[in-house]
């Protein structure tokens, strides 16, 4: 049999109807929804009469907006408004919801995988351009916008046209000091914010093999950053032991069984790709932001550019706007950026081992002056984790904010707000004019390069420093 | 949603490209749970200053750029967040159209969704097209029907389009009405893979 990659398998898979000159229909097998993206998608249904096809393959929080000090009063009343009108909803339509008060509450990428309903061979849709994140599991995940999430609540299915595929292959080993965060951001940074439009993106190489289940998270929800309708990594004993006694998942018995369907999702030896980047591991660095796009990137022992460096008008254009934004100057050193905000959070890197590495630079330190320094658990299952193990302590001993979980300042729906002309390093997934803020001045970068700039009040090579066991 | 057959239209460019969706419609303003009334938060940080009253520099609040119902931008259009408001906010401001090199895979699929045509064209074409931008009697015609973009000074180009979503776009049908069509495969497939609980 002609070897077949775990793109094309999914997909056939999940073929309902196909005919000559249109797009295939595929079944969705878990729907996921929140607050920002779903309401309108309702008011849809109700409008026309429709019902939710299967509630059984949706589930539903709220994150964007959450307050992450007191979650119980949204001083905002619009926001308020969002929040009871999802409770509504769910209610009405027979959705299950993990709201407020639920210990399963968080960032809608962070539960999936943490409750068991992410799993390898899924087709998985969410209002939300990082639902991309789920495919570290070896499911097709992709974002949707309102219209499509109504069309999912109603049908369980999406017309869709098949992209490429793109295989990015990281070969060897990742050096100390260097994160799954750096690996997305030097593929972006290399390639280009569009190098995966059209394509879905299956990561492979040792070094994505050797990566944790929260590591390959890290990268697949990126994806989009590069473009890309999704990223995977084919599942293999990390991504099954991350599953096994899950919520959600799959028990006894019936969990060996799955996992041997599982198994055979991974790709065959010998699939082609539409297209295949190979990266050598060991020429990836601690990577910091510059710019306004998660492309604008350079290794932490780098310079901000010149805008004379790049090719045509329009980037240089780009790049000397991007600039001006954050007010940096052509050839300074990354790490003499001064730093007044860190945050550590988002869908990208809340998890516990984010949180876990980051603890280990802040062990036995303290916030620099000046630099307000907030950690945003993923989930209050990450939360109450942390906080048992003792992270938290650790971050409030260094002068950290401890919080409830959200979005948070990944993008401001809620009161973490960056200041107008201050600089973040960020832990999150995009540095956009206004994202964190207006006039706000975000670096990506890792947790434990965000950890670092806490405490010396600028970016620091993590690879120089000592890390403190925590757990 | 609203059918598209043919367009005429005065164009406004802005030549800038991966224009992300924080940009064209900031965070603050997703809170609605309404789908209309998005327009006058389009583009808002660029489009006001901080005290409120409309920035002269950006390139909407210029005087040749008012009434624009055809939006020319440089590749990567629509970059980010899954936000439909997006779209919802272009096209409550006046456009019909959105001409660039590239787009953002989701933006794209969302422009579709409301009636909102966005149009693929060389980067030469798009470039031709900003500097005309530039005039405040430029317009341009848009026929979805032979998937043509002309104006009246000899410029002609074709594109292309999904021929599923042309119809959709052509009818103004409602898709999921013509997905519910499909209900015995949909049936079909779930007694097979995904019987309910």
């Amino acid at each position: 049999m002609k070897p077949k990659t775990i793109i094309d398998k999914i997909w056939e898979n999940h073929v309902v109807y196909r005919e000559e000159g249109k797009p295939d229909l595929l079944y969705i097998d878990l729907h996921l929804v929140h607050e920002v993206t779903s309401p309108q998608a309702f008011e849809g249904l109700r409008q026309k009469g429709r019902k939710v096809r299967r509630p059984d393959l949706t589930f539903a929080t709220m994150d964007h907006n959450v307050p992450t000090v007191n979650r119980f009063v949204i001083t905002d009343e619009v926001a308020r408004n969002q929040i009871a009108a999802l409770e509504r909803n769910c209610r009405e339509f027979g959705i299950p919801l993990a709201d407020l008060n639920s210990e399963e509450q968080g960032i809608v990428h962070v539960i999936g995988p943490e409750l068991g309903l992410t799993q390898p061979g899924k087709t998985i849709v969410c209002g939300d351009s990082h639902t991309s994140t789920h495919g570290a599991f070896g499911a097709l995940a992709f974002g949707i916008g309102t219209s499509e999430v109504e069309h999912v609540l109603a049908t369980q299915t999406l017309w869709q046209h098949k992209p490429k595929t793109l295989q990015i292959c990281i070969n060897g080993r990742l050096g100390k000091g260097v994160t799954a965060k750096d690996v997305i951001l030097a593929i972006i940074g290399r390639y280009g914010v569009g190098v995966g439009t059209g394509y879905i993106i299956e990561f492979t190489g040792e070094a994505i093999r050797r990566m944790s289940m929260e590591e390959r998270m890290t990268i697949c929800n990126m994806s989009i950053e590069a473009g890309a309708r999704a990223g995977l990594i084919s599942p293999d004993e990390t991504t099954f032991a991350y599953l096994r006694g899950r919520k959600y998942a799959p028990k006894g018995e019936e969990f060996d069984k799955a996992v041997e369907r599982w198994r055979a999702l991974a790709s065959d030896e010998g699939a082609k790709y539409d297209k295949t980047i190979e990266i050598d591991a060991s020429t990836i660095a601690p990577m910091v932001t510059w710019g306004t796009n998660p492309a604008m990137s350079t290794s932490v022992d780098g310079v901000v550019p010149h805008p004379e460096q790049f090719e045509s008008k329009t980037e240089q254009n780009a790049v000397r706007r991007a600039l001006e934004y954050m007010g940096l100057e052509p050839g300074t050193p990354i790490t003499d950026i001064p730093v007044q905000h860190v945050f550590i959070g988002s869908c990208t890197n809340s998890r516990l081992s984010d949180l876990r590495a980051a603890a280990s630079i802040v062990k036995g330190k303290k916030v620099a002056p000046g630099v307000r320094a907030l950690v945003v658990p993923g989930s209050q299952q990450v939360k109450k984790q942390a906080e048992a193990e003792g992270l938290a302590q650790i971050f409030i001993d260094a002068g950290f904010e401890w919080r409830d979980s959200g979005c948070s300042a990944c993008l401001g729906m809620n009161p973490d707000i960056i200041p107008e002309g201050e600089h973040c390093a960020s832990t999150s997934n995009r540095n956009f004019e206004g994202r964190q803020g207006k006039g706000a001045r975000t670096h990506l970068v890792s947790p434990v390069m965000a950890a670092a700039a806490a405490i010396y009040g600028h970016f620091v090579d993590v690879r120089q420093l000592e890390a403190e066991p925590v757990c | 949603m609203k059918p598209f057959t043919i367009h005429r239209g005065k164009t406004a460019g802005i030549d800038r490209a991966n224009i992300d969706t924080d940009q064209i419609i900031p965070k603050q303003f997703l809170k609605r749970i309404e789908r209309t009334g998005f327009g006058q938060f389009l583009f808002y940080d660029w489009r006001y200053l901080s005290d409120g009253t409309p920035n002269p520099a950006f390139e909407l609040n210029r005087p040749e750029n008012e009434g624009a119902t055809i939006l020319v931008a440089d590749e990567n259009f629509g970059c980010g967040s899954s936000r439909e408001h997006a779209p919802w906010a272009l096209q409550d401001y006046g456009f019909r159209v959105i001409i660039a090199p590239s787009f953002a895979d989701i933006f794209y699929n969302n422009c579709l969704k409301n009636g909102l045509l966005p149009i693929r064209l060389d980067k030469e074409d798009v470039r031709y097209l900003l500097r005309q931008s530039e005039r405040a009697d430029y317009e341009l015609t848009v026929s979805l029907e032979e998937q043509r973009v002309f104006d009246d000074e000899g410029f002609s180009r074709p594109f292309d389009i999904d021929p599923y979503r042309k119809q959709l776009l052509l009818k103004g049908w409602d898709e999921i009405d013509l997905t519910f069509v499909y209900e015995a495969h949909i049936a079909a497939y779930e007694r097979r893979h995904c019987p309910r609980p």
